[in-house]
C-alpha cells in the first residue's frame, strides 16, 4: 500500500446532521493518490452527502475532511479547482456541438484561454471523439456522451475525480471502454471516487466503502469483501419445485437467507458442512427434489445484502 | 363508457387540483385579481381631467365661468398660471390635459355683444380622453353661455320665452343609464376571466401526465379516450362554474353592476362557453406535451382574441370591416354579447337566439374535436 | 400448450432507424422472461408494443390470448405494464394511487380492499398508506408501482427496467415478489440493462440494435460462450495487462479493481501457459483461475463477433 505522503483525501470522524437527522455518522477513510474508491450503498445511505462534503458543497457538522491538502471545513471554495465531477445525468447541453460543450466547460472551470484549445483537443482524443467535434451532442450515443462528459470533467486537470453512477444504462462494450479510460486516469495519479449501487460498476474499483444508514459498514478490496461472507457459507441449490423449496428453506434452522437466482436458489447458511448433508435430506422428506447443492463464491451483492441486513435487523424504518 | 373509470379519473384530477398550490392559485385567486385589476384599471370614463387656467382678465365673469369648471365632476382645476409658456410647459410635462385661456376683454365683450370667445387647449395625445374632455368642456361652457344669455335678455327686458325657441335635444340612455363604462366592461371581464382560468388549467392537465411519466401507464389500462377527456374536464368544469359564480357576485356586490337577467340564462351560456374553452385547452394539452408550452399557447389562443376581438372593451362596430368579419369567428364575441345583454338588458335566452346558437354550435364542434384529439398511443 | 406470449417478426421503425427488427420469441405461462441489452437495443419499444401502447409496423403479437397488433385495447384488461417511470401520481397518497388503478381496471371495492391490504403488507408498506407517493424512497416507489400493477390480478406482467436506481436489498425483495407471482401462474417479461440481473430470469433474449442475438436459459447461454473467462488477481494489474494483452489465445483483457479479467479460447490449455508467463516475468499475483463466464462476456463476444 502507498505510504502516507500519498494520501489525497483523508476523512476523520465525519458527521453531518440535517436538523435532528444524522445523514453521515462518524465516517472515516482515506484515499490514496491514483486509487479508484467505490462508494456502495442504497439510496439515502449517505453516499451523496459524503461526496457533496468532499466537493465543498456542504459543510461538515463534525470531523475533519482534507481534500488535496485543503481543509474543506475551513475553505470549501479552495477545494473546487482540485476536483472534477461527472454525474449520471450528464450535464451536457444537447443542443450544443461537442466542441461547444467543451469550450463552455473550459470557461466555467476558468481554464486559461491560451491552453484551453490544447486541453479541448486532448479531451476530444481522450474521449475518442475525433471527427465528431461538430456533431450535436444530443445525437451522440449514450457511451459517447458519457466519454464526452468525462472529457468535460477533466478539462481543468483535477487531482480528484467524482463519478456518480457513471455507466448506468450504457452497453457493456462502452462500459468496458469507459473503465479503461478511468484506469488510465488513475494510472496518471488521479484519485477517482465512484458512487454507485450497481455491482457491475463496483467490481472495477480498487477498494470499496460500503455505506448504510450514514455509516461505513465495511471497507476493502472486492476480494476482501467477498471473503467477509465465509467461504462455503453460500450454497447454490437446484430444486424441483423451486417455489416450495424456497418456502421451506426460508424458515429452516441454520439458513440465514434464501433467494432465487434464475432457476436455482442462493442459500446462505451458518454451517456449510452440516447444511450440505442436512438440507437435501430435509427437502426430500418434504417432497422437494434436490437436484444439486454446492458451495459457491459470494457476489458483491450477497456481501452487501448480508452486511446491510446485519447492521439493521429491522428494515423499513422511516424512509425519506 | 364506464362510470367507475370516469369517476376514478375525475376524483384523481380533483385531488391533484386541490393539492397543487399553482392550480389552486389559478382557480381561486386569479379570478379575484383579474376582476379587481381590470375592473378598476380599465375605465373608459374621463373623470377629474386635470385643468390649468390662464385667466388674463381675472374679472367676476371669468371667475364665474371657472367656477363652473371647478364644480364639474369631469374636471379638476389644478392651477392658475400667468403665461402661455407656462401652459405649454404644463401640457408638455403632462401636468394637465386641458387648458382654458380667458382673454382680457372677456367680460367687456360679453356685456357689449353677448358673445365672447374662450380658448380651450386640449392635449390630443390620447384621442379618447381628448374627445371626451373637449365634449365636456363644450357642455360646461354652453351651459354657462346659456345662463349668461338668459340674464342678458332679462336685463334687456326681452321676453324669456323667445330664447326657448331653439330645439333642445333630450337624450335618454337605455340600459346603462349612468353611462358608466364599468357597467359596460365588467361583463366582458367575466368572459376574460373564464377564458383565462379555463384554458390555463386544462392546458396543463394532459401535458402534466406526459411530463411526469404517468401517461404511459395510463395508456396501458382499459380507460377509453373519451373517459380520459371527460374525466379530466369535469373537475375543471366545476371549478369554472364556481369561478363564474364568484365573478358574478363580485361584479354585482362589489362593483355594483346591475344584473337584470336570470341566473339560469347566465349559467347556461357560461356552461356552453366553458365547454368551448376547456375543449380548446384540452386539445392544446394533447398536442403540446409540455406544461410550459401548452400554457403559453393556451394564453395566446384564448386571452388574445377574447381581449381584443370579443368587443368586451373595444366596440366591434367601430372596427374596420375586415376585422369585424374576423370577430364572427371568435367564440368569446358571442359570450360577451350575451353576457352584456343579460347583465344590462335583462333579456332572456330567446332574444339572443343567434348568439346562443353560434355558441352552442361552437361548443358542439369543439367538444367533438376534443374527443377525437386524444389517442391512446405513444406513436 | 399454447404460449402465453407469442411474438413473430415484430418490427418497428422510427424514420430511418429500425428500433425493433423482425423479432420473434415465445414465452410460456409461469415463465419469467428477460429482454436484455444496452440502451437503444429495442427493449422499451418491444415492451410498449406488447402493452398495446405503441403500434407495430409489422409482425404479429399474441398476448394472453389476444391479438395485440389487431386490437390493442382488448388485451389491456389482462395485462399490467410498468413503464420505467412507474406511473405513480406523486401528489396522490399510496392508497389513492392503488384506488385509482383498481378503479380503472374495474376491481370490485371489497376485492380492492382485501387485495390492496394484502399486497401492502407483503411489501411492508402498510404503515405508509397515507403517505404521498412522491415522498417515498426509490425502493418503496418501485414496490408501490408493482402493487398498482398487481391490484387487478393480471395474467401477464410487463416490467420495463423496474430496478433501475433501486438498491440491492430492495432489488432482492422485488425479485422475491416476482417469483411468488410465477408460482401463481403469472407470466412476466422483464427488461434490464444489467446483465447480472439477467441471470435471475428463467429465459433470456439478448437484444442488440433491435435484433435478437440469442434466446435461451442463462445456463445454456453460458455454455455457448465461445472460449472461457479467466480471472487473475494481482496487485500489479497494470503491468500484467501490458504483459498479457497480445498473448496467444487471449481475446480480451479487462482491468478490474483487484486484477484482470481475461477471455481466452481454451481455459484448460491457457491457464498453465499464462501462469508460467506471469511467473517468468516476475509479476506478483495471488490467484489465476478459470471462472464461469458472465452473461456480459457472452454479450460482448457475440456483438464483437458480428
Amino acid at each position: 500500500m502507498p505510504n502516507d505522503g500519498n494520501i489525497s483525501v483523508r476523512v476523520d470522524g465525519l458527521v453531518k446532521r440535517f436538523g435532528s437527522f444524522t445523514a453521515v455518522d462518524r465516517v472515516s477513510f482515506s484515499a490514496y493518490r491514483g486509487e479508484i474508491l467505490g462508494f456502495l450503498g442504497p439510496n439515502g445511505a449517505g453516499k451523496s452527502t459524503v461526496i457533496r462534503i468532499l466537493c465543498g458543497l456542504l459543510r461538515p457538522s463534525e470531523g475533519s475532511v482534507i481534500v488535496a491538502g485543503v481543509d474543506v471545513g475551513k475553505d470549501p471554495e479552495g477545494v473546487r479547482h482540485h476536483i472534477g465531477y461527472m454525474s449520471q445525468k450528464f450535464s451536457l447541453y444537447n443542443d450544443l456541438e461537442v466542441s461547444e460543450n467543451l469550450r463552455f466547460f473550459a470557461g466555467l472551470y476558468g481554464v486559461d484561454r491560451g491552453i484551453a484549445g490544447d486541453r479541448i483537443r486532448e479531451a476530444i482524443s481522450l474521449a475518442g471523439l475525433q471527427g465528431h467535434e461538430h456533431d450535436l451532442t444530443g445525437t451522440l450515443a449514450g457511451g459517447w456522451k458519457q466519454r464526452l462528459a468525462l472529457g468535460c470533467a477533466l478539462l481543468h486537470r483535477p487531482e480528484i475525480l467524482f463519478l456518480d453512477e457513471p455507466t448506468s444504462g450504457v452497453d457493456p462494450m462502452s462500459r468496458r471502454q469507459f473503465w479503461d479510460l478511468i484506469h488510465g486516469m488513475s494510472g496518471r495519479g488521479v484519485t477517482v471516487f465512484v458512487s454507485t449501487h450497481y455491482m457491475d460498476e463496483a467490481e472495477y474499483c480498487d477498494r470499496l466503502v460500503l455505506m448504510n444508514r450514514g455509516r461505513v459498514v465495511a471497507m476493502g478490496t472486492p476480494p476482501e469483501l467477498r471473503h467477509l461472507v465465509k467461504k462455503g457459507a453460500l450454497l447454490l441449490a437446484k430444486c424441483e419445485p423451486l417455489g416450495t423449496a424456497l418456502q421451506i428453506l426460508q424458515g429452516s434452522p441454520g439458513v440465514a437467507e434464501a433467494a432465487v437466482f434464475g432457476n436455482s436458489l442462493h442459500v446462505r447458511v451458518e454451517q456449510a458442512e452440516d447444511a450440505l448433508v442436512t438440507l437435501p435430506a430435509m427437502l426430500e422428506s418434504r417432497g422437494v427434489k434436490c437436484v444439486s447443492l454446492k458451495p459457491i463464491e459470494a457476489s458483491l451483492e450477497d456481501v452487501f445484502v448480508q452486511l446491510a441486513g446485519e447492521q439493521s435487523a429491522v428494515r423499513g424504518g422511516p424512509d425519506r | 363508457m364506464s362510470p367507475r373509470r370516469l369517476i376514478a379519473m375525475s376524483r384523481k384530477e380533483f385531488i391533484q387540483i386541490v393539492r397543487d398550490p399553482r392550480s389552486l392559485l389559478i382557480a381561486l385567486l386569479m379570478p379575484v385579481m383579474q376582476m379587481v385589476l381590470l375592473g378598476y384599471g380599465v375605465s373608459l370614463d374621463a373623470k377629474n381631467i386635470p385643468v390649468y387656467v390662464y385667466d388674463q382678465e381675472g374679472s367676476q365673469d371669468s371667475q364665474a365661468l371657472l367656477k363652473r369648471f371647478q364644480a364639474s365632476p369631469y374636471f379638476d382645476v389644478r392651477k392658475t398660471v400667468n403665461s402661455y409658456r407656462d401652459l405649454r410647459y404644463a401640457i408638455d410635462s403632462d401636468r394637465c390635459k386641458l387648458a382654458i385661456v380667458i382673454p382680457f376683454d372677456f367680460s367687456r365683450k360679453l356685456r357689449d355683444t353677448g358673445f365672447a370667445p374662450v380658448q380651450v387647449i386640449v392635449d390630443g395625445t390620447d384621442d379618447n380622453t381628448a374627445n371626451l374632455s373637449k365634449g365636456y368642456a363644450r357642455a360646461v361652457i354652453a351651459r354657462f353661455s346659456a345662463d349668461v344669455q338668459h340674464n342678458w335678455l332679462q336685463r334687456q327686458g326681452m321676453p324669456i320665452a323667445a330664447s326657448n325657441g331653439n330645439i333642445s335635444v333630450d337624450t335618454r340612455i337605455w340600459f346603462n343609464e349612468d353611462l358608466e363604462s364599468r357597467n359596460f366592461i365588467i361583463p366582458g371581464i367575466v368572459a376574460l376571466v373564464m377564458a383565462l382560468v379555463g384554458a390555463l388549467l386544462t392546458s396543463l392537465t394532459i401535458a402534466r401526465e406526459w411530463e411526469r411519466g404517468t401517461m404511459e401507464q395510463l395508456l396501458s389500462t382499459p380507460i377509453t379516450p373519451s373517459e380520459v377527456m371527460l374525466g379530466k374536464l369535469i373537475p375543471y368544469f366545476m371549478v369554472g362554474m364556481a369561478d363564474a359564480a364568484l365573478c358574478l357576485m363580485m361584479s354585482v356586490w362589489w362593483f355594483g353592476v346591475p344584473f337584470r337577467g336570470t341566473l339560469a340564462s347566465f349559467f347556461t351560456t357560461t356552461a356552453l362557453f366553458l365547454i368551448v374553452i376547456l375543449g380548446i385547452g384540452f386539445m392544446i394539452s394533447v398536442a403540446i406535451r409540455n406544461q410550459l408550452g401548452a400554457s403559453m399557447i393556451a394564453l395566446l389562443v384564448t386571452l388574445m382574441p377574447t381581449s381584443l376581438l370579443s368587443g368586451y372593451a373595444f366596440p366591434i362596430d367601430q372596427m374596420p370591416a375586415a376585422v369585424r368579419a374576423i370577430t364572427y369567428l371568435v367564440y368569446s364575441r358571442y359570450y360577451v354579447t350575451i353576457l352584456k345583454a343579460i347583465y344590462l338588458k335583462g333579456v332572456g335566452v330567446k332574444a339572443l337566439g343567434a348568439e346562443m346558437t353560434a355558441l352552442a354550435v361552437y361548443a358542439a364542434v369543439i367538444g367533438l374535436l376534443a374527443t377525437r384529439a386524444f389517442r391512446k398511443t405513444l406513436d | 400448450m399454447e404460449p402465453e406470449i407469442a411474438v413473430e417478426g415484430l418490427s418497428k421503425r422510427f424514420g430511418p432507424v429500425s428500433a425493433v427488427d423482425c423479432l420473434s420469441f415465445a414465452v410460456n405461462r409461469g415463465e419469467i422472461f428477460g429482454l436484455v441489452g444496452p440502451d437503444g437495443a429495442g427493449k422499451t419499444t418491444t415492451m410498449r408494443m406488447l402493452a398495446g401502447v405503441m403500434s407495430c409496423d409489422g409482425g404479429r403479437m399474441k398476448v394472453a390470448g389476444h391479438d395485440v397488433a389487431a386490437n390493442a385495447e382488448a388485451v389491456k384488461g389482462s395485462i399490467s405494464y410498468m413503464p420505467q417511470r412507474f406511473g405513480l401520481y406523486e401528489d396522490l397518497t399510496v392508497d389513492e394511487n392503488i384506488r385509482f388503478y383498481a378503479d380503472l381496471f374495474g376491481v370490485a371495492r371489497t376485492e380492492r380492499r382485501e387485495r390492496g391490504a394484502m399486497l401492502l403488507k407483503a411489501a411492508g408498506m402498510t404503515e405508509f398508506r397515507d403517505r404521498l407517493a412522491g415522498k417515498l424512497s426509490g425502493g418503496m416507489k418501485q414496490k408501490l408501482g408493482l402493487i398498482c400493477a398487481l391490484i387487478h390480478r393480471p395474467r401477464v406482467l410487463l416490467l420495463d427496467e423496474p430496478t433501475t436506481g433501486v438498491d440491492p436489498v430492495s432489488r432482492r425483495e422485488f425479485w422475491q415478489v416476482l417469483y411468488s407471482l410465477l408460482a401463481q401462474g403469472v407470466t412476466i417479461i422483464i427488461s434490464t440493462a444489467y446483465l447480472d440481473e439477467a441471470e435471475r430470469c428463467s429465459r433470456l433474449a439478448l437484444l442488440h440494435k433491435g435484433r435478437l442475438l440469442l434466446c435461451d436459459t442463462p445456463e445454456n447461454l453460458k455454455k455457448r460462450m465461445p472460449g472461457a473467462t479467466v480471472v487473475v488477481s494481482s496487485p500489479q494489474a497494470r503491468d500484467l495487462r501490458e504483459l498479457l494483452a497480445g498473448a496467444e489465445g487471449v481475446s480480451t483483457v479487462i482491468l478490474v479493481g483487484a486484477g484482470l479479467h481475461l477471455v481466452v479460447d481454451d481455459a484448460d490449455r491457457r491457464v498453465p501457459e499464462l501462469k508460467a508467463r506471469i511467473q517468468s516475468a516476475g509479476i506478483a499475483f495471488d490467484e489465476i483461475t478459470a471462472s464461469e463466464p458472465a452473461i456480459e462476456d457472452l454479450f460482448v463476444a457475440y456483438v464483437q463477433g458480428r
